[in-house]
């Protein structure tokens, strides 16, 4: 509904204000050469059609409620001096523009676009390479990023920026941009009633998605592939994350996601793919887990820390190395009704749930987790006879932790 | 032909051939005897390459017989436990044997011989002792080589086939062939061999004709004669 | 040698177990795709049994190949057959129609299946790579075993031993260092015990392909290198061909010297 009113909303803009004024058109053969001075031109409300070429300029500060349209991808090079452009005032839209070279700086966070404490924005189809941060959203709200794209070449944490950076800034819409090679692709700190869907953040530097102190926000359909760590999310409550893809998150301590001190979310219809760790999940309560796929991940879900209330149900845990890994007490979570491929039991009275329960934890996790090395003695026989033995009688893994109601089939 | 200087040979503490000469130059039958254990066998074999001396050389045909393998073509060797891999059958052993050795050779002949041809299209391990002893001989015999080296040839065979035996290995003599024979049949030596090399205790106690022998040890037969050295070593 | 191969292989393909070998792969290739229907499952019980049944295979059909062929050893002995040609004719034989049974069996089924066109190809054909140089690695220790021992209860015995070694006893004794020593760097230690035992190894091989994410998990430098790079796939290929010359040079080598 949002995203249609928004629609609404703009196309509104661009009909009330070419009724009010022709749009001003900058090209370099024109009266008006460059987009600052189009912006000093124009009045409220005005249109800016920019044409295509090359426009070496920064600083571009957006004070008054203007349209800037990009007639077939002009360049706005900023020739890394600084900051490009910086929107200060309510109702602004940017669209259709490549912008390049922005500058890099250890104390202040340049950006190729800036929203300051302005709402009803909307930043769509616009390029964004070589650049530092890239989109910037700062206290602003009720704004929308659409379909734009973003390409960084971030080597280094300590001098690379964000793609998409959202700080205090709340009912936001962020979807089907392309983010990659930026240090976090998506960025939120203090942002709430978040809207995130299909993006694709992938190859970034540190985190695909990063999260912290934002409630109540809602990630759909949005691909994380190859980045540092996956995506974290931190300290927040009220999420959903629902149809999201997490692959080929690899390395140490990497993750699909992780979830720290997150309290009454709702994470289904994932697809956790190939990554060390699908889940990992650290002192956080009050979850369902439903629907998600994790196949041929190094461990499926890791629970670390107290974590309460939590519930996985109607799962696909495929092929990865180890399911489960738990370092303290089963708690008060429930696994129950999951699909296990390495379930090996029957089903006597066809009723497509296993006839006896499935034990998720394996001895050899927990030696894992007591002595890493021991990592390459993975699918050995001797493991899986330790292993067969401890599922028999548990001694060393929580004897309370089963689902004990397999499915036979997979959950489609 | 077979020249032997300093062979010795021992397995684990026993010693099996000490010190051994032996040089065979001329053409004829020779029949190597002794009593059980005396080296008879790991003499052949080490003729053959199959048991690697400790000490000594061996030339065949004037060439060393170390890290060559190729004088073997010029030796035809009867074991003398007839055992053969199973799994084949008689023609197709006969067959690969003639395709590992390449040589010219009149198997036909001799199958016709000992009557073989029934036994042709059987698998190896079905056969008789004897019958897989006939197969042995055909195999010793198709090929033209100028040294045979037989082991305890009679073992099985029944009379008819003995007399076959017999004349091959005259056919051989006839043919300026050497013949190395051990066997335990004194009858069956004194038939086809002309000189006795006598084994003991891993040397060559003996080495002559037949009526050299016999003079020897003052006997009228050489089983008796043969006997007589073994029992009284003093002679000398 | 190309000769006592042909024989050999000759003798193999007719005998009854080249064919029981042979069929039971079939099977469980049918068994595994067409009743599971899952590629991604076939390949991991695939592996266990690959790891685990290859090698037992191997070492019990080379060491009894190697006793009951004796007669044949010894008649080729007497032709003019280089020592070296005759063993390493009847080895390649014999490892050459187990590797013939493994990948056929196994490959009939997975191209019925229509792998070519899945994936999983790559997996599929590194499995049976492993699987063929596992074959070749244990037949020789076998042939190894038996050319050394005269007295086949003590051959078969020491071979079976072999195996239980290498696919059991081995890792427990790995794990146990592992945690007696665990307040030291292991990273080292533990892939070059992986690189001493030729099941660890294939097994490392394998892991590399189906369990890199978990593998990546953990922190040491010397692992990271190894299993995140090429450098794993190179050094256990390498390893694996190391594994397969080694014994046969030994085989050759006391061949020469030895008596019949």
């Amino acid at each position: 509904m949002r995203y249609l009113g928004l629609l609404y909303f703009t196309f509104l803009l661009f009909t009330t204000a070419s009724l009010w004024a022709k749009p001003i058109t900058i090209c370099e053969s024109c009266e008006i050469k460059s987009i600052s001075e189009g912006v000093k031109r124009a009045v409220d409300f005005d249109t800016l059609l920019v044409k295509k070429g090359t426009y070496k300029e920064f600083n571009i500060i957006i004070d008054k409620p203007l349209t800037l349209i990009g007639d077939n991808y002009p360049i706005i090079d900023g020739e890394k001096k600084g900051e490009i452009i910086r929107i200060i005032s309510d109702d602004v839209t940017v669209d259709g523009f490549f912008i390049i070279n922005v500058g890099t700086s250890y104390t202040t966070d340049y950006a190729a676009i800036r929203v300051v404490k302005s709402d009803n924005f909307l930043i769509q189809n616009v390029v964004l390479e070589k650049l530092f941060f890239g989109i910037y959203l700062e206290k602003s709200n009720y704004g929308k990023v659409y379909h734009n794209k973003i390409i960084g070449d971030a080597k280094d944490e300590y001098n690379s920026g964000n793609g998409i950076q959202l700080w205090y800034s709340h009912h936001v819409e962020v979807s089907s941009n392309i983010v990659q090679g930026a240090r976090d692709g998506i960025y939120l700190e203090f942002s709430d009633n978040i809207t995130i869907n299909n993006n694709k953040s992938t190859g970034n530097l540190r985190y695909g998605l990063h999260f912290m102190f934002s409630d109540n926000d809602i990630y759909t359909n949005n691909l994380f592939e190859d980045n540092g760590a996956g995506v974290a999310v931190m300290f927040s409550k009220g999420i959903i994350m629902k149809g999201n893809t997490f692959r080929k998150n690899w390395g140490t301590a990497s993750f699909g996601v992780l979830l720290k001190e997150i309290n009454d979310a709702e994470i289904s219809d994932n697809t956790f793919e190939e990554n060390t760790i699908g889940i990992n999940i650290e002192g956080s309560n009050r979850i369902d887990y439903i629907g998600n796929n994790f196949i041929n991940n190094g461990w499926a879900v890791k629970v670390l820390g107290a974590c309460y209330a939590n519930s996985f149900k109607g799962n696909n845990f495929m092929y990865n190395s180890f399911d489960i890994s738990y370092d303290g007490k089963l708690n008060d979570n429930i696994f129950d009704g999951n699909y296990w491929s390495d379930y090996t039991g029957y089903d006597l009275d066809k009723n497509g749930i296993g006839d006896v329960p499935y034990r998720p934890v394996k001895l050899f996790s927990y030696i894992v987790n007591k002595t890493p090395e021991s990592i390459v003695l993975l699918r050995s026989l001797f493991m899986d006879i330790i292993d067969f033995s401890e599922k028999v009688s548990p001694v060393f893994t929580p004897d309370n932790l089963l689902d004990a109601n397999p499915l036979m089939t997979k959950v489609e | 032909m077979i020249h032997i200087e300093n062979l010795q040979k021992k397995f684990g503490k026993n010693i099996v051939l000490s010190d051994l000469d032996l040089i065979i130059e001329k053409p004829g039958v020779f029949a190597i005897l002794g009593p059980n254990g005396s080296g008879k066998t790991t003499l052949i074999k080490s003729v053959l390459g199959m048991v690697v001396p400790d000490k000594g050389n061996i030339s065949v045909m004037g060439k060393p017989i170390k890290k060559n393998f190729k004088y073997r073509k010029k030796i035809d060797y009867l074991p003398q436990i007839a055992n053969f891999p199973g799994n084949l059958k008689v023609y197709e052993l006969i067959r690969m044997i003639k395709d590992l050795r390449q040589s010219p050779s009149d198997e036909e002949r001799l199958i016709q011989l000992f009557k073989l041809e029934p036994f042709l299209d059987k698998k190896l391990s079905t056969l008789s002792g004897g019958t897989k002893q006939k197969v042995n001989i055909v195999m010793a015999f198709m090929f033209n080589s100028p040294l045979l080296i037989l082991d305890e040839p009679t073992t099985g065979l029944d009379p008819a086939s003995l007399i076959h035996l017999k004349n091959l290995i005259r056919e051989q003599k006839e043919m300026n062939k050497t013949v190395l024979i051990t066997s335990h049949i004194m009858q069956f030596v004194a038939e086809v061999s002309d000189i006795i090399v006598y084994l003991l205790e891993g040397n060559i106690y003996f080495k002559g004709s037949i009526e050299e022998l016999k003079t020897k040890t003052g006997q009228t037969d050489l089983e008796h004669a043969i006997a007589a050295i073994a029992i009284e070593p003093a002679h000398v | 040698m190309f000769k006592i191969l042909k024989y050999s292989f000759y003798d193999l393909i007719r005998s009854r177990w080249s064919y029981v070998y042979f069929l039971f792969y079939l099977l469980l290739g049918f068994v595994l795709l067409f009743l599971n229907n899952d590629v991604s499952k076939a390949i991991i019980t695939l592996m266990n049994v690959i790891i685990i049944l290859v090698p037992l295979i191997s070492t019990i059909f080379g060491i009894m190949y190697f006793y009951n062929s004796k007669e044949f050893t010894e008649l080729l002995l007497a032709q003019p057959v280089k020592r070296s040609s005759i063993f390493l004719g009847q080895y390649l034989g014999v490892a050459g129609s187990l590797t013939l049974s493994l990948v056929l069996g196994l490959g009939i089924p997975f191209v019925l299946y229509g792998l070519f066109k899945s994936d999983a190809i790559f997996d599929f054909s590194l499995l049976l790579v492993t699987g063929a140089f596992l074959t070749l690695i244990f037949t020789v220790l076998a042939f190894n075993i038996a050319l050394s021992n005269e007295n086949k209860i003590k051959g078969f015995g020491y071979a079976v031993l072999l195996w239980l070694f290498m696919a059991v006893i081995y890792d427990g004794l790995f794990l146990m260092s592992l945690i007696i020593f665990k307040q030291y760097p292991l990273d080292s230690f533990s892939l070059g015990a992986t690189i001493f035992n030729p099941i660890d190894l294939s097994r490392t091989l394998i892991l590399l392909k189906l369990d890199i994410s978990a593998l990546l998990g953990y922190t040491g430098a010397v692992f990271k290198k190894f299993f995140g790079t090429d450098q794993g796939l190179f050094v256990s290929i390498f390893m694996l061909i190391f594994w397969t010359v080694l014994p046969i040079w030994r085989l050759v080598f006391v061949s020469r010297k030895k008596d019949f």
